[in-house]
């Protein structure tokens, strides 16, 4: 059974269609680039497997349950904007989620929790390149840090399941390579799921494992509302990324939990 | 160059600043003087001297009769129910802005009655006051605070809807539950929107303090300027006049200066 199961999954805003019957099975560990017109639902698409929307017909399932019908921890997400917190400093946007879940009242931590907390924020923001910023607020940096930073506060919540949309549109093309290196080596690192919306077809092909194009297939010319997208191609990529990461998880367990812990 | 490209540079600006000030200034005196060359009884625009005079007897001499300093008693007492007024006002505009305006349920009837409740003239409703909570400082003080605290907190509803949902989203996926939300994400958010909506309020708060004072009052600035028109005393009202104004002036500038120095991010953010 794979990890997510999507059957029949319609999205009707009003009149308009926007999603039309869905049927699509992603694989733990799987990287999908999603891409498609502007406006043909790639995030609304994302913001029902986030739980922030419910679909109006049809049915998304995590290892055979239904996707729970709010956000919560398990999933974490990447926005093209406003996905820092502006009043926080670099280092409190990514302790906030180690301190979050386990103050439940304060919403924060104190003296030795929350010294662990931010050393394993800086770790992490070491890690994806922004251990010289961790006091500056996130309007002093660019767009390309900003980013980075947004992926490191997603990351630190350990998320099964991470969504980005657009994350990379507004950077400019050094950047955006930068970023892709940075995503890829993350996401061999911690096997996570990554389903990324990408207006840039070429960079759905470098990281994806997977290509999935969302299109219409129907037009109704005096009604454009009428009919939704589907999932029009389902394109493997780059299999032998997929054949080095089956061959890892082929391993057995004394080996890679040895490997994990050296 | 074109006007609207033309910038004053440093000591412009200084000049600049001064200039209205200064001209108001001569304008007065030169009035003044003209009146009381006139008649040395005349009482509308009294000279310089004849403020001072009044300042001395008010501040800086005690009181016959009561043995007080009543400038400063009268400072004293308005600034007590102002800084009440604004403080309830503050507090409570925050709680029900921020309940208003990330909680649709409590947004669903929070909403319309604070729009209707603010549309309420505040001054029309002063005799209830008077009447519900009696002559002394509570009355005042809830004057104030029924004249600005729907104007806060309609402001501070208006802000919190315009929080970006991807920022409340992202806060889920970091593990936030609805209180924790609102503590971490949407009050930080909402404190300098706050200072400044005090800010913006400060016009009326002092509005419906010298009012509240004028008609029910033993003390405080607005009620000695409302007993002295009695002698038409305007060495009196035109010092207390100018005192308020620096006073208002005063607090304005520190809420400014203080929302930028205790939330950095915040001008960055809106830049
Ligand atoms: N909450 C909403 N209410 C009404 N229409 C919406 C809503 N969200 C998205 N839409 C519409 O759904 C369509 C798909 O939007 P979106 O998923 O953002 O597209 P994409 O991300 O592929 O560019 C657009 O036509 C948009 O106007
Ligand atoms: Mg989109």
């Amino acid at each position: 059974m794979s990890y997510i199961q999507v059957r029949n999954l319609w999205q009707t805003y009003g009149d308009q269609v926007v999603l039309e019957n869905l049927r699509v099975d992603i694989a733990e560990g799987e990287f999908c680039a999603l891409v498609g017109a502007s406006g043909c639902g790639k995030s609304t698409f994302l913001r029902m497997l986030l739980g922030q929307e419910a679909p109006s017909r049809g049915r998304i399932l995590l290892d055979g349950k239904p996707l729970a019908t709010e956000p919560d921890a398990s999933r974490g997400i990447v926005f093209q904007r406003y996905s820092v917190l502006p009043h926080l400093s670099v280092l409190d946007n990514v302790a906030l989620g180690l301190e979050l879940p386990r103050a439940p009242v304060l919403g924060r931590l104190f003296g030795r929790a929350k010294a662990d907390a931010r050393e394993q924020a800086a770790a992490l923001l070491k890690r994806v390149g922004l251990g010289h910023a961790l006091d500056k607020y996130p309007s002093q940096l660019s767009g390309g840090m900003q980013q980075r930073l947004a992926i490191a506060q997603a990351l630190i919540m350990k998320p099964r399941m991470l969504l980005l949309d657009e994350p990379f549109g507004a950077l400019d093309p050094g950047i955006r390579k930068d970023m892709h290196a940075l995503l890829l080596e993350l996401w061999q690192e911690t096997r996570l799921t990554v389903l990324m919306v990408t207006h840039d077809l070429s960079e759905g092909f470098t990281l994806g494992t997977r290509l999935l194009v969302f299109d219409k297939v129907r037009h109704d010319p005096h009604e454009p509302g009428a009919y939704g997208a589907r999932i029009t191609y389902d394109i493997p990529l780059n299999l032998d990324r997929h054949a080095t990461r089956e061959a890892v998880a082929a391993l057995p367990e004394h080996v890679t939990g040895a490997l994990k812990n050296a | 160059m074109r006007l609207i490209n033309r910038r004053p540079g440093r000591s412009w600006r200084i000049s600049l600043v001064i200039l209205p000030f200064a001209l108001l200034l001569i304008a007065y005196l030169a009035g003044s003087a003209a009146r009381l060359a006139d008649n040395p009884q005349d009482k509308l625009l009294p000279s310089a001297v004849q403020m001072a005079e009044a300042v001395d007897r008010m501040a800086l001499s005690e009181d016959p009769r009561s043995g007080r300093y009543l400038f400063w008693d009268d400072t004293a007492s308005s600034l007590k129910r102002l800084g009440m007024g604004l403080l309830i006002s503050a507090a409570l505009g925050l709680c029900l802005g921020v309940l208003s305006g990330t909680l649709p349920m409590f947004g669903a009837s929070l909403s319309p009655l604070l729009t209707v409740v603010s549309m309420i003239p505040p001054l029309a409703i002063l005799p209830v006051l008077f009447i519900v909570f009696g002559l002394d400082e509570l009355s005042k003080v809830m004057l104030i605070v029924i004249g600005i605290t729907p104007v806060i907190a309609r402001d501070i509803e208006q802000r919190a809807r315009e929080i970006p949902v991807e920022l409340l989203i992202k806060a889920q996926t970091l593990g936030a539950n609805t209180w924790t939300l609102i503590l971490r994400v949407v009050l930080p958010q909402l404190l300098p929107r706050l200072l400044i909506a005090l800010q913006l309020s400060l016009g009326s708060a002092w509005l419906f303090l010298i009012a509240a004072e004028a008609i029910a009052s033993t003390d405080g600035l607005g009620y000695r300027i409302f007993l002295v028109r009695r002698y038409l005393a305007m060495d009196v009202i035109l010092p207390y006049v100018a005192w308020i104004t620096l006073l208002a002036w005063l607090m304005d500038f520190g809420l400014k200066r203080l929302t930028r120095a205790a939330f950095p991010w915040y001008e960055g953010g809106r830049a």
